[in-house]
């Protein structure tokens, strides 16, 4: 009886699914944040602003395209004077380049809830190519999108000049997200 | 009759943690108003590890009074004298233990956690929260005020006590003296 049960509902659950597209993402429950290390002391900060567009059908993972424009000046450091340096010349030069853009590229289904999402990073000016892991749970009509990635902060020039050392701010920097997005 | 100087242990913990006491006054006087550079992230980091160190060292010279009965005050000290005199004491062993708390306290709000030389991470005792950091940064900077006043009347007392009064009191705290032993 059981298994019947089971079985019908994943009958009725799959065709739901299969129609579901998410594409709005909810601002207020998405967050870009970062994780860096000051003399080997991991220190939190995140991006406030940004926007993307998204469009995801589990079931038609590869035809997936996601674009995040993100706010650099909207950064949070975890202190007020960091916010202000990171944002001058030798860091994100905001006034020059004011976004950080992520553009996918091809989507790989990993099994289960498992994607890779092969993109490309740009920020002051340069572009490298990233592999993204996310995790995609749906619940109901919204689904949350998780992951995280590191990048190398000197290959996009951020911290230049007295910061350019790793001794004191290290080269790594995890870049951590959640989006939540809706269907329509 | 007790010996009338300190043990060996308790002068070495006075003077380690003079040292180390002025180092991390100026330091922390110093850094704080630097603009943000990696020099200023540096000398944080040292002032924390000073600053854990000097923890430590006073909850060892903690237990250190409180086993062992340091000499008595000298009986020509009017009784006034002498309350003030263990009132200093008290305010310097209570500053030394709420300056570095609250130093770590201030490092947990603000989302820095401490991480001794640079190895062994402090447990962080509060979750990030601004206002309570630049709360706490207040409390540290106004500990840290009126330890500079107590320290000032203790160094002034002791000179008193040895150029003035000309007893004992600064001699007996003296290195060379735990040799006549």
């Amino acid at each position: 009886m059981k298994n019947i049960a089971f079985a019908l509902a994943l009958t009725a659950l799959v065709p739901a699914a299969q129609a579901v597209e998410y594409t709005q993402v909810q601002a207020d429950k998405s967050a870009i944040a970062f994780v860096y290390k000051q003399m080997g002391v991991s220190v939190d900060g995140k991006f406030k602003k940004f926007s993307s567009q998204l469009n995801f059908d589990p079931a038609k993972p590869s035809a997936a395209k996601a674009t995040f424009d993100v706010e650099l000046a909207s950064v949070d450091t975890g202190a007020p004077e960091g916010d202000q340096e990171v944002a001058g010349k030798p860091w994100f030069n905001t006034k020059a380049f004011p976004t950080a853009k992520f553009v996918s590229g091809t989507v790989k289904p990993l099994g289960g809830n498992k994607y890779e999402v092969a993109g490309q990073l740009s920020i002051k000016g340069k572009t490298q190519d990233v592999v993204v892991p996310a995790t995609f749970t749906a619940q109901g009509n919204t689904g949350v999108f998780d992951g995280s990635f590191v990048i190398r902060r000197a290959d996009f020039s951020i911290g230049e000049g007295s910061w350019a050392k790793f001794d004191i701010v290290a080269n790594d920097v995890q870049i951590k997200f959640r989006i939540t997005a809706s269907s329509k | 009759m007790e010996s009338a100087h300190y043990t060996g242990t308790a002068k070495a913990l006075h003077w380690v943690m003079a040292a180390l006491l002025f180092g991390l006054l100026a330091l922390g006087f110093y850094m704080h108003d630097l603009p943000l550079s990696p020099e200023k992230l540096q000398l944080y980091s040292w002032h924390k590890w000073a600053g854990v160190t000097a923890f430590l060292l006073v909850l060892f010279r903690l237990l250190w009074r409180i086993t062992h009965r340091p000499p008595a005050l000298p009986e020509t000290m009017p009784k006034i004298m002498q309350f003030a005199a263990h009132a200093g004491h008290l305010a310097l062993y209570g500053l030394m233990f709420a300056i570095p708390l609250s130093g770590w306290l201030m490092s947990s709000a603000k989302g820095f956690q401490t991480v001794w030389f640079g190895v062994l991470p402090i447990p962080d005792l509060l979750d990030k929260n601004k206002e309570l950091g630049d709360l706490l940064q207040t409390v540290h900077m106004g500990l840290n005020l009126l330890f500079v006043a107590v320290l000032l009347g203790h160094i002034g007392a002791a000179l008193k006590h040895h150029f003035i009064d000309k007893d004992d009191i600064l001699i007996r705290m003296a290195p060379r003296h735990a040799k006549e032993k």
